[in-house]
């Protein structure tokens, strides 16, 4: 006997669209369970995991700038992934940004340059993250070799560059030997949207990041062929498509975002570069990208969900002074049940009696 | 399914409104901490402060942590956080909390701030330390004493003040015993990574080093140093059931006495900003028993012990020579002063090894 995970013929449009309800009842459920057996009021636990943060000024801001990285992130790697090309290096891509928009803060600090730091912080920061997903791109392209694990590895080499010029030639003069650059001068710094929150310029960047990418997929030409070249690629190639010239395309814009993702976060709410500035942003926009099904509105809903449990997670150990574990494996049970869900809406079990078939195949 | 949606929200708002009454005539304390608590050093030791302050004032305060903060991002928030709680008196007990505590501190006026090892202080954020390399100095002398290969291997966590002080005065130390002592230094760039500290714990050994010494946070390295017989110092805690045959001592990071009195000025309404380094005479640490060395080290130890907390022996007792042969300037009269240990950015003479940035 065996069981087997085997595709629906026919999906249905209704379930698709309540399976994330499923999934966070389901969620709420086992809660229930775990802090009843822990001895704690699962409903403080509710409150303080989902209301509470949703309810007040101050959380609602901090969600938006835990999500800001990871959706611009994960709109970038959708496009890739809905391409077939695999980035798993945006976590180094974002690094690259950070340190090339950081050199023009570094470069600039102390003198009187003017209200067109910034601008060019961002766009050098685009320009090199591009540039350093493209290496990966065209090793596939040209020589056939995995952009998984090219990309992957130079996520290595771009987090010991960065931790070379922090502690090295962009180091604090007056930071007694840290590993830290001074603060970035203020025309350096993202601007702050509203005033005592840290909600900052680059949240409004990331919406219009997620409303190109819909118009993009939705609306033109290049986002067909990108769907297209993914979903049929040999029907693509009947079609006149160039595959490899897509894997180059969308690394390079993937690559482009993430380290726009990179300065604006070191450039907003960091304020200065030193080594750990992304706790693996890179890496969770790929589960936000996947969450939110490639879909540019989906990945916004599914990065603010994550952000929510991250802050959520925080004010449960605030307020119920619960352990991080418990609110880790919370989180995990919560992406299980989400997956789970979304998998059994594409699939179902079915259990294979192989005797019975191979009777039937020699009878 | 409507009358369960009501239940539901109008058992939150109870429960929540109970929460709220109980809490409120508490002074609420925060900490924020870099690793597990179960780390068995740095942030352990923190634990344990918190919870004798809480044997010792239980009953009139209320205490909060958040364990496994990152130093970047994150940090800010999760300080900010304990703030918007409630928490009227925040300890961040890691360097790299030093600006986003700054900044909370800016936006939390009536909120009271300690920052641990840190320089930068507000009129409500205070700084609090110890003067650890005393401790480096008793270690110094028994690790010379002790070796046979004159190697000692020294993991470092990063090339700030208070680690390269710390080399500095082990090497000292070690050299009043063994001029020609070496030192094998090994950068391991985190506070806490189990694995990469036994890999510079083995490299170090198979470096020659039969006596090793960390900056870094967990026992990995006593757990190698004993698998491979040889010794070793403790950090942070007591780590001896790791090497019941390895360890010598250990410096133990002793935070209760402070945090109980910083917290009772904020019960008196005394609390003001201060910078507080204390040493072996203020009991902000204190040496681990001595153990696996002969009779006369371990005289030698306290004898250097109280000779430190007297005040009688300084580890950075003029003439310092540094790697360029050429004696610091000497600022505090017969010994180097608070400032120049606190912004050590150079090895002395005899460490055959290059300050990573320099």
């Amino acid at each position: 006997m065996q069981l087997v995970l085997e595709k629906r013929a026919e999906r249905s449009n209704t379930i698709a669209l309540i399976s994330p309800l499923i999934a966070i009842g389901l969620t709420i459920v086992t809660m229930v369970i775990l802090f009843a057996i822990l001895g704690k009021n699962p409903l403080l636990a509710l409150d303080a995991y989902f209301i509470a943060p949703l309810t007040d000024g101050y959380s609602l801001q901090e969600i938006a700038v835990k999500a800001t990285p990871l959706v611009m992130i994960a709109i970038g790697l959708s496009l890739c992934y809905l391409a077939n090309a695999w980035n798993i290096g945006a976590e180094g891509q974002f690094l690259i940004g950070a340190v090339a928009g950081s050199w023009i803060a570094v470069k600039t600090q102390g003198t009187d340059a003017g209200a067109w730091v910034l601008p060019a912080m961002l766009l050098l920061a685009a320009a090199a993250g591009a540039l350093y997903a493209l290496i990966p791109a065209i090793c596939k392209v040209r020589f056939g070799a995995s952009e998984i694990l090219t990309s992957l590895m130079l996520v290595y080499v771009a987090d010991l560059f960065l931790d070379y010029l922090v502690r090295g030639p962009w180091r604090d003069p007056h930071g007694f030997n840290f590993p830290t650059t001074a603060e970035f001068d203020p025309v350096a710094t993202v601007p702050l949207l509203i005033d005592g929150g840290r909600l900052h310029l680059g949240s409004i960047i990331a919406l219009l990041v997620v409303a190109a990418a819909a118009i993009l997929l939705g609306r033109t030409i290049k986002g067909f062929e990108i769907r297209m070249v993914g979903a049929a690629p040999r029907a693509a190639r009947f079609g006149g498509f160039n595959a490899n010239q897509l894997v180059i395309l969308t690394f390079a814009v993937s690559g482009a975002l993430a380290g726009l993702a990179g300065i604006i976060e070191v450039a907003g709410p960091v304020g200065h570069l030193q080594p750990g500035i992304s706790p693996g942003y890179g890496f969770t926009a790929i589960i936000v990208a996947f969450l939110g099904r490639l879909n540019p509105i989906g990945i916004l809903i599914a990065g603010l969900f994550l952000a929510l449990t991250f802050i959520g997670g925080e004010q449960a150990q605030i307020a119920m002074k619960i352990p991080l574990d418990v609110t880790k494996v919370f989180q995990g049970i919560l992406l299980f049940y989400v997956l789970a869900c979304d998998s059994l809406i594409l699939y179902r079990f079915r259990l294979v009696f192989p005797n019975r078939q191979v009777a039937r195949g020699t009878g | 399914m409507r009358k369960t949606l009501l239940a539901l929200a109008a058992g939150l708002l109870l429960a929540g409104s109970v929460g709220a009454a109980s809490a409120a005539d508490k002074l609420k304390v925060g900490f924020i901490y870099l690793g597990p608590i179960g780390d068995l050093g740095w942030t352990y030791q923190h634990e344990l402060a918190r919870q004798a302050l809480v044997k010792e004032l239980g009953d009139k305060i209320e205490t909060t942590y958040l364990e496994n903060v990152p130093e970047g991002p994150d940090a800010e928030r999760a300080i900010e956080q304990l703030a918007r709680a409630g928490n009227k008196l925040i300890f961040t007990t890691s360097f790299g909390y030093m600006d986003p505590t700054l900044k909370v501190a800016k936006r939390y006026p009536n909120v009271h701030f300690e920052h641990a090892t840190g320089y930068k202080r507000d009129k409500n954020m205070s700084t609090y330390s110890a003067k650890w390399y005393q401790g480096r100095y008793i270690q110094g002398l028994i690790a010379a004493k002790m070796s046979k290969s004159g190697v000692l291997g020294y993991i470092g966590s990063f090339p700030i003040p208070e680690v390269v002080s710390g080399i500095n005065a082990t090497m000292l130390a070690a050299q009043t015993i063994n001029p020609n002592i070496k030192v094998k230094i090994i950068w391991a760039n985190t506070w806490f990574d189990p694995g990469k500290e036994a890999d510079a714990a083995k490299a170090l050994i198979d470096q020659g080093a039969d006596i090793i010494m960390q900056h870094t946070d967990s026992p990995a390295a006593m757990q190698i140093a004993s698998e491979r017989g040889k010794l070793a110092f403790g950090q942070d805690s007591e780590m001896i059931k790791f090497g019941p045959k390895t360890q010598l001592t250990s410096i133990l990071d002793t935070w209760g006495p402070y945090y109980i009195a910083r917290v009772k000025a904020e019960l008196d309404g005394t609390w003001k900003s201060e910078d507080s380094w204390g040493g072996l005479d203020s009991h902000m640490f204190a040496m681990a028993p001595y153990t696996n060395m002969p009779d006369d080290v371990k005289k030698m130890a306290e004898d250097a012990q109280a000779a430190i907390t007297a005040g009688k022996l300084h580890p950075f007792k003029c003439p310092v020579v540094g790697q360029d042969g050429k004696a610091v300037e000497c600022k505090g009269g017969d010994h180097l002063d608070d400032g120049q240990i606190l912004g050590m950015n150079f090895y002395v003479k005899g460490i055959d090894d290059k300050l990573p940035g320099k």
